[in-house]
């Protein structure tokens, strides 16, 4: 064990994969050299060479067409966009293609792909640098999309987006990159794909959230708490595929449920979660279901972020809201 | 028979006028047609830009600005040419050009209260031709091309200029802005700044390319390179093109080959990949020492200029500085006011909860 932030965590699970696995590269821009903008891939290109671990030119299209070309071959390729908000140039190819060439081919082909960015608002970025894109993608059948809250599942679930056969969007939480630290295990270890975690028990109501959301849900179920009101809150981990039975079986307990997203609201993914819900544990809701999200709107820049982001408070009210239902 | 393409064949151009040393044959000096209240007015541009970039990184350290991208070493480029252009003229910058920004019609002001952290610094003034800043790489050109192609349409004398940098040139939208203008005679100007780095990615390691005025020829159009830390050369090169294309001669690639003397921006540290010495040796060819030197040479420049130069863009920076540390404090209504013409009914929504919300705490987000 050790303790590591959740940047630290995601270099050790590439590290730990490409001793591993030979066919294991990760590619993209100023990954080599510089150890990626944010450090997340930093002395890879030492231990592994430039030819596992490449600055690429700077086309975002480039890097995610020839990886697909690369896990066509049969290696392993970790794809690194810079920023969430140049995900769009590489949109062609991982909607058109990385999706679909294992249903395009009947199997005969498929792409072993994890494209990584870096995603979330709260550090004060220029435009492009703060976006919450997963509906995109979690909208797009043929891909599994992973976004870890804290160092443990970073590490668990890159390694098994690695190992996973199937193009595989992993979303980091930029904010959380060195927010905290936590205690990490040297070996390998998979967080499996598709498992939501209970990140507290509760009885009240049930607080959905991932990724950089997941303090706001805690420091609101603490908040609860303080006001006699039981939160049980999941983190989901995976948003594809949903972990439905997790999720199911705390709404049948609670009978509430709020979403939290930073992402807009409109076709965000709590959308999905309260279609979800409506569906298969209707008779066990006592209220609504409740989103707490973005608005309708790009985000915006430093001086007006923060009445952007989804809060504490906010939380808060909608948890009163479908207590008082 | 089988043929290839040699250096010669290429024919690309490669224009300097003036030295590291500031000497210039005065006949090419005639040429460019500038008085010596021009040559003044170039330096006291990029004299200003200089003042401005330093108190920018400088106030971002403090936690005074937000994340910056400097421009320092690369003032003829943008100055240079940014005088060429006529003043109808449109302007599509990347995200460090902003001594061009302000020449055409912003305010430093602008430059900061985009930094700074609000969208305010993109509103460009009414009959100011400048885009906003584009932070996506590349995305511009395409935009360039597309205002250009319409001017064209239109029958307008206008031309497009369009700012970016050697690692652009790698997007695909770059090589369809010129494959476009090339189809189409677009009157846009290609201005890519080699400032030798994307990032942390030397220009060897963009492109196998040996220039990246080559490219050009593969699109039908002409490609220059031009000496990027000479004012001169810049602003024939840029001055040529825009009179090219104004004439129906179409677009025109112009690589201004100069240096990226500090990080790409504040969240980035350029020890990490690449030597002192490298730094230091463009340093001796900084654009600005250079215009001084020919300014002292022809005559044109005292010490008593400079100190007096020195101090006027100091008080306007610090000015601007002044101007916008005392910014009012944002409305809420300016994230949902701007996203369509008329306010749907759930921006309308969210807009009213998130007033009721503030109000519920005395008007401002609760403390955490």
């Amino acid at each position: 064990m050790s303790q590591m932030t959740i940047v630290q965590a995601i270099n050790d699970a590439l590290r730990t994969e490409m001793r591993r696995d030979p066919t294991v590269l990760v590619m993209g821009e100023d990954v080599g050299v510089n150890g990626g903008v944010f450090r997340v891939t930093e002395n890879l290109i030492k231990e592994f060479g430039s030819d596992r671990s490449m600055d690429t030119p700077l086309a975002e299209s480039g890097i995610v067409g020839t990886a697909i070309g690369m896990a066509l071959y049969g290696l392993k390729p970790v794809a690194e966009i810079q920023f969430d908000g140049f995900l769009p140039p590489a949109f062609d190819h991982i909607v058109s293609h990385a999706a679909r060439i294992r249903w395009r081919t009947r199997g005969r082909y498929h792409v072993p792909l994890v494209i990584r960015a870096p995603y979330s608002g709260g550090i004060r970025s220029p435009e492009h640098h703060a976006e919450s894109p997963e509906a995109y993608y979690v909208h797009t059948p043929g891909l599994k999309v992973v976004i870890p809250s804290n160092p443990y599942d970073a590490k668990g679930l890159l390694i098994a987006a690695i190992r996973d056969p199937d193009p595989v969007i992993y979303l980091e939480p930029k904010r959380l990159y060195r927010a905290f630290r936590a205690d990490v295990p040297e070996e390998d270890y998979v967080v499996p794909i598709g498992t939501a975690r209970i990140a507290r028990e509760g009885s009240d109501v049930t607080l959905i959230a991932w990724g950089a959301m997941m303090p706001v849900a805690l420091s609101t179920a603490e908040k609860m708490a303080s006001q006699n009101t039981s939160v049980e809150v999941i983190d989901l981990r995976t948003l594809v595929p949903l972990d439905s039975e997790t999720v199911l079986e705390s709404v049948k307990k609670t009978g509430r449920v709020v979403i939290l997203h930073e992402a807009p609201k409109t076709c965000g993914f709590g959308s999905e979660l309260a279609a979800v819900v409506n569906d298969k544990a209707f008779e066990h809701l006592k209220a609504p279901v409740v989103r707490v999200t973005g608005p309708d709107t790009t985000i915006p820049l430093a001086r007006l972020e923060d009445y952007y982001l989804p809060d504490v408070g906010r939380c808060v009210k909608a948890i009163q809201r479908v207590l008082s239902y | 028979m089988a043929a290839t393409l040699n250096e010669r064949e290429l024919n690309l151009k490669f224009i300097h006028i003036l030295s590291p040393d500031g000497m210039a044959n005065p006949s090419e000096i005639v040429e460019l047609g500038l008085k010596p209240h021009d040559f003044k007015a170039l330096y006291r541009w990029m004299v200003t830009a200089r003042i401005f970039d330093e108190r920018a990184l400088a106030l971002q350290r403090q936690g005074r600005l937000g994340t910056y991208a400097p421009l320092s070493g690369q003032e003829a480029a943008q100055v240079g040419s940014a005088y060429a252009l006529n003043p109808e003229d449109w302007m599509f910058p990347s995200y460090r050009e902003h001594v061009v920004q302000v020449m055409r019609g912003q305010r430093w002001l602008d430059v900061l209260t985009y930094w700074g952290g609000s969208e305010e610094g993109n509103r460009i003034p009414e009959g100011v031709n400048n885009f906003t800043i584009s932070i996506p790489i590349a995305t511009q050109i395409l935009h360039a091309t597309g205002a250009a192609w319409a001017a064209k349409i239109k029958g307008d004398k206008t031309c497009a200029i369009v700012y970016f940098g050697d690692g652009a040139t790698s997007e695909g939208d770059f090589h369809e802005g010129l494959n476009f203008a090339g189809v189409f005679k677009a009157p846009v100007v290609f201005f890519c700044q080699n400032n030798q780095y994307a990032i942390s990615v030397p220009r060897t390691k963009q492109t196998a390319s040996k220039t990246i005025a080559q490219k050009a020829i593969a699109y039908g159009i002409e490609g220059v390179q031009v000496d990027g830390n000479d004012i001169f050369a810049v602003y024939k090169a840029t001055k040529d093109a825009l009179e090219k294309a104004r004439n129906g001669g179409g677009p025109t690639l112009i690589e201004a080959v100069t240096y990226r003397l500090s990080h790409h921006t504040t969240a980035d540290d350029w020890t990490r990949y690449r030597p002192a010495e490298e730094v230091e040796m463009w340093k001796q060819k900084d654009p600005i020492k250079r215009l001084k030197l020919y300014l002292e040479r022809q005559g044109l420049w005292s010490a008593d200029d400079e100190a007096k130069l020195l101090e006027e863009a100091k008080n306007e920076i610090a000015q601007t500085v002044a101007q916008y540390e005392a910014l009012p404090k944002r409305d809420i209504e300016d994230i949902f006011k701007y996203m369509y013409a008329e306010m749907p009914w759930n921006l309308q929504e969210q807009l009213q909860e998130l007033k009721e919300y503030l109000a519920e705490h005395g008007g401002d987000l609760p403390k955490e």
